[in-house]
């Protein structure tokens, strides 16, 4: 079953800007756009291994910041095909409250 | 006797609901009314105009008394319903009126949101919901003369356009980057922040409201970052939330709004509900549009007509701001598969865009002309493939056979006044002329008769385009000039002309401006821009952040592991006791695992975790030592040699000679790093040779050498001239680094800059010319107040961005 676990609200995370929530297995980036869209990625890039947290945020992509791949954050695919693909994170927004749903997809990849 | 028909609530989802019934089934109930305001019906959405002077009360009325009466309706005004008795099927208003029914309609709308601030509830606090909300801010505007809107989404803005219409001095204080965020993307809302502002509406965004300060009534506003905004009026539109109260007290099914089925009935069957205050498929709406496909199914509903369903519904919306002409619909986020239209016309201050996915048409955004708003919206919701239409799309329905937009009109659209050449002062009109007179053809011709583009170049891509747009098809030139990123086809040098030409300072307004065709830009522009920005505005410009990359957003470097290094600034390599035991110190307190000398002369703290950092930085500050801005495009270390202070051959002071260049220059940031070094004699024991600025001193003074590197292709310094005192050092020095901060490309060093421009340029303007040398200086030291600010300190103990250095915490685990 989807366990929802709430992590904070749209304004702590800013604009074209990222946080991130360590669970006890992984680092999760939460992504926002500059529509205030939101997005969960694992923090971790498929390149090796640059947190993507705390990359340059534009559109819905990201470009890691430690070779400057570039990946979509709503399918985790890299812009270029070759560079693979980062792990999605399910994430809801309920009154402007975001929560993720780290459990589920970790057992799915699992 | 017929079935009797309660309605709660005279607005204008539940009057429209009983408008269609009559036209449905005219007899088939006896309608009650109930109403909290003391009035009949009228269109809300008129309240703007009504602030504005542009409309009476009379003229806003839908249904006035005969409507009622003729319908045999009963209505009683400013009567509120506190209570309703499900058991007996009857509701009590506060006044005592009691009625019965056998069906029930809600209709209570919604209710302002109110700040949960201090002061929140003084006298002068109003908002903007219905008639006497605005008798109340007229009331103020007739006495009093300033008034803060806080707020710059649809209501906010109305707000204060008609309040600025009674001359009042209005501010608005707006929480997001952007006015009307929800409606508009950063460059509508770029626009219409101009537009305001020429009207003389002061916006504040990213203002977040702290208090509203007063003793007996409103005074001000006090944001959170300290600003207080004198005020008799504020105004709070921030929002609305489903007046769910009533509801809620009887027992019905509630949650963001009164939950209705697609046939609008609420929990209970006997009971339906129209209008703001319902939720239906987990939506709530703020917008007339969809609680009149509502009302309609409602009449039905009431009709026995259970066939019709309300499906939920596609919005947009227009600002009634007379004179600005906006439009927003659907959805404009960026996603998997869609696809964006852009089309600026800075010129006409237009901004249209058409967010596509699978060939229809997703979401719009229409400022300064939206006269294909309609149009659109109805494509929208239609769901209409547009494949055959597309290249035309964007210029609107009437317009026939795929034209095309000028790529040129940014330029066209200058004033002939405009600088295009910064070295040689050419304006556009002297080029455009001499073209026309003395039939120039090419960028040769040009250079060599104006002189435009004959020093530093970074105007090739203006003049160009001015040769074009003169010569038309005559022209038949055009050197490849590299765009800046996929964004833009302009280069570096056109887009740092133009930024200066146009006055433009914001990123979104260079995206406008410019006609960039992304959105947001992206991860080369953005950073890019913002150190244009930077450097052409120093102290005006607000440096965005999210458009740095994480080295400078951090002022740490990141390293392969995600963790950071920290570099402390060593004044020209100078350390001393203190500083090594506050260095000491803070290796063993936070358990930093590599502590190692840099090739700069200084120590670098290597395996810091990024939460660490601020209280790693106040104990170095504690310790004296400030950040030594090894992360950034910016100066990096000055390298010293012990000198004539030490050294039996030195000839100069070179220790302290770089020392005092390191103070003068830290803190600036550049278009890549610059580094320098200053050696006591020729023997260059601080391999100045190799440097950004290097100088080497000899028995007659110092001999100043530029452009050298030593990183991936080694570059000998050039030697720039002599001078004899250690001011002149300083003052060539700072007006090398600003002549290079004007005129480099972001990510050029000065290796390949003076490269490109030639030695010959940057001696004329830094040697040759005296005034203009002063003039560099001048503007160099006047920036450096702007940024000499320790960044460390800034984030260790003065709460700037703080937030970087939080993770986003796990409510429930
Ligand atoms: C720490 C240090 C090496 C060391 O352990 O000594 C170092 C470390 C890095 N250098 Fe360097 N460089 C260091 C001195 C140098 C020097 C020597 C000097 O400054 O005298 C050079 C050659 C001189 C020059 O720049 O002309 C040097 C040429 C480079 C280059 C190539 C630059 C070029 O123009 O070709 C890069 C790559 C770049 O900047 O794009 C680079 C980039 C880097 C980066 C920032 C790579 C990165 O982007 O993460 C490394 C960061 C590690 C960190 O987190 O600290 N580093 N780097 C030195 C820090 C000096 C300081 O105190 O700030
Ligand atoms: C200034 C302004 C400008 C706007 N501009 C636009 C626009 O340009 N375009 C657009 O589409 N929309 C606009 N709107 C929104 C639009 O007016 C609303 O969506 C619409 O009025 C909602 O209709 P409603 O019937 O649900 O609520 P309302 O029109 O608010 O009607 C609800 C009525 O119920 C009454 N009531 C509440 N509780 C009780 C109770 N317990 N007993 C009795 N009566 C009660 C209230 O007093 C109110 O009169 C604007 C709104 C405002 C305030
Ligand atoms: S030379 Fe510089 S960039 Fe290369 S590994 Fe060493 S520190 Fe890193
Ligand atoms: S680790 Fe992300 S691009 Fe290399």
């Amino acid at each position: 079953m989807t366990e929802w676990v709430e992590v904070g609200g749209i304004p702590d995370i800013p604009v074209l800007g990222a946080r991130v929530v360590h669970t006890n297995t992984m680092a999760i980036a939460v992504f926002r756009t500059a529509d205030d869209e939101i997005f969960a990625l694992e923090d971790r890039c498929p390149h090796k291994d640059g947190p993507l947290s705390q990359g340059i945020v534009h559109g819905r992509s990201v470009a890691c910041p430690l070779h400057n791949q570039v990946f979509h954050l709503d399918s985790g695919a890299g812009a270029n095909p070759d560079d693979g693909c980062a792990r999605t994170i399910a994430v809801k927004l309920v009154d402007g409250r975001i929560f993720i749903s780290p459990k589920l997809r970790q057992q799915a990849a699992e | 006797m017929k079935p009797r028909l309660v309605v709660i609530g005279n607005g204008m989802a539940g009057m429209r609901a009983v408008e269609e019934l009559l036209t449905r089934a005219p007899d088939a109930y006896d309608i009650t009314v109930f109403g909290a305001e003391p009035n009949v019906n009228y269109n809300r959405i008129m309240l703007s105009p009504l602030l504005a002077g542009e409309k009476s009360f009379e003229d806003i009325v839908i249904n006035g008394r005969d409507w009622y009466a003729d319908n045999g309706i009963i209505l009683h005004m400013g009567a509120k319903i506190e209570f309703i008795d499900r058991e007996k099927r009857e509701v009590v208003s506060a006044c005592g009126i009691r009625a019965g029914y056998d069906r029930l309609l809600i209709a209570t709308g919604s209710d302002p949101f109110i700040l949960p601030i201090p002061g929140a509830n003084l006298p002068g606090v109003v908002t903007f919901r219905d008639v006497l909300d605005v008798e109340k801010m007229l009331a103020a505007s007739r006495t009093h003369t300033r008034a803060v809107v806080i707020g710059g989404g649809l209501l906010g803005l109305e707000a204060a356009n008609g309040l600025r219409a009674n001359g009042m001095q209005v501010s608005v204080v707006h929480l997001m980057p952007t006015l009307m965020e929800r409606q508009l993307d950063e460059a509508a809302g770029y626009l219409l922040q101009r537009e305001l502002e020429k009207r003389g509406i002061e916006i504040n965004t990213r203002a977040n409201s702290k208090e509203i300060y007063g003793s007996q009534k409103a005074e001000g506003i006090l944001l959170e970052d300290g600003k207080r905004i004198d005020a008799d009026l504020v105004v709070m539109a921030v929002g609305i939330k489903p007046s769910t109260t009533l509801a809620k007290a009887s027992g019905l099914t509630c949650e963001r709004g009164i939950v209705v089925d697609d046939h609008m009935v609420t929990s209970d069957p006997a009971i339906l509900s129209v209008g703001e205050c319902v939720q239906h498929r987990g939506a709530v709406y703020g917008l007339v549009a969809p609680l009149f496909d509502m009302a309609k199914v409602v009449a039905a509903q009431l009709a026995d007509d259970a066939t019709a369903a309300y499906q939920g519904s596609v919005t947009n919306t227009r600002l009634k701001v007379t004179g600005v002409d906006l439009f927003s619909a659907g959805d404009f986020s960026e996603g998997e598969g869609t696809e964006d239209i852009i089309l600026r016309d800075a010129h006409r201050g237009v901004y249209k865009r058409l967010v596509l996915k699978d060939n229809r048409i997703r979401g719009a955004v229409l400022y300064g002309d939206t006269g294909d708003g309609g149009w659109y919206f109805q494509m929208l919701r239609e769901g209409k493939d547009i494949s055959d239409i597309r290249e035309s799309l964007i210029f609107g329905q009437a317009f026939a056979g795929g034209g095309q937009e000028n790529p040129k009109s940014a330029v066209a659209a200058l004033p002939d006044t405009a600088e295009i050449c910064g070295c040689n002062g050419v304006c556009k009109g002297k080029i455009v002329t001499a073209i026309g007179d003395h039939g120039l053809t090419s960028l040769e011709e040009v250079r060599a008769r104006t002189k435009a583009s004959a020093s530093c170049g970074s105007c090739t891509g203006l003049v160009e385009n001015l040769l074009e747009l003169t010569l038309g098809d005559a022209y038949t030139g055009g050197s490849a000039i590299k765009p800046l990123c996929p964004c833009t086809d302009l280069s570096h040098g056109d887009v740092r002309r133009l930024i200066l030409a146009k006055e433009l300072k914001s990123i979104p307004a260079v995206m406008q401006e410019l006609q960039w065709m992304s959105v947001n830009g992206c991860s080369t522009c953005r950073p890019a821009l913002n150190y244009y920005l930077v450097c052409d505005w120093p102290g005006e410009y607000a440096d965005d952040y999210q458009s740095r990359f994480i080295n400078e957003r951090a002022h740490a470097n990141i390293q392969k592991d995600g963790t950071y290094s920290v570099v402390p600034r060593m004044w020209g390599g100078l350390t001393n006791s203190r500083e090594l035991r506050a260095i000491a110190d803070v290796v063993d307190k936070f358990n930093i695992p590599t502590v190692k000398v840099t090739g700069g002369q200084r120590i670098d703290l290597l395996g810091v975790k990024k939460e660490q950092l601020p209280d790693v930085w106040k104990d170095l500050n504690a310790g004296g030592m400030v950040s030594g801005h090894a992360y950034g495009k910016a100066l990096r270390t000055v390298k010293t040699c012990v000198g004539s202070e030490w050294c039996r051959f030195g000839t100069q002071a070179s220790l302290s000679m770089g020392v005092l260049m390191e103070k003068m220059t830290w803190g600036s940031w550049t278009p890549h790093k610059v580094k320098m070094a200053v050696s006591g004699c020729p023997r260059n024991c601080a391999e100045a040779t190799i440097k950004d600025f290097g100088v080497i001193a000899v028995d007659s003074g110092w001999e100043l050498h530029v452009g050298g590197n030593g990183g991936i292709r080694v570059r000998v310094t050039d030697l720039l001239c002599k001078v004899e005192t250690e001011a002149e050092v300083l003052e060539y020095c700072a007006a090398f680094m600003q002549l290079y901060r004007q005129e480099a490309h972001y990510l050029e060093r000065t290796a390949p800059w003076v490269e490109r421009v030639g030695l010959d340029h940057v001696k004329e303007k830094v040697v040759a010319d005296g005034e203009n040398r002063a003039r560099l200086y001048a503007r160099f030291m006047m920036s450096q107040k702007f940024v000499q600010k320790d960044p460390w300190a800034e984030r260790a103990t003065e709460g700037v961005h703080t937030h970087e250095f939080k993770r986003l915490a796990l409510a429930a685990e």
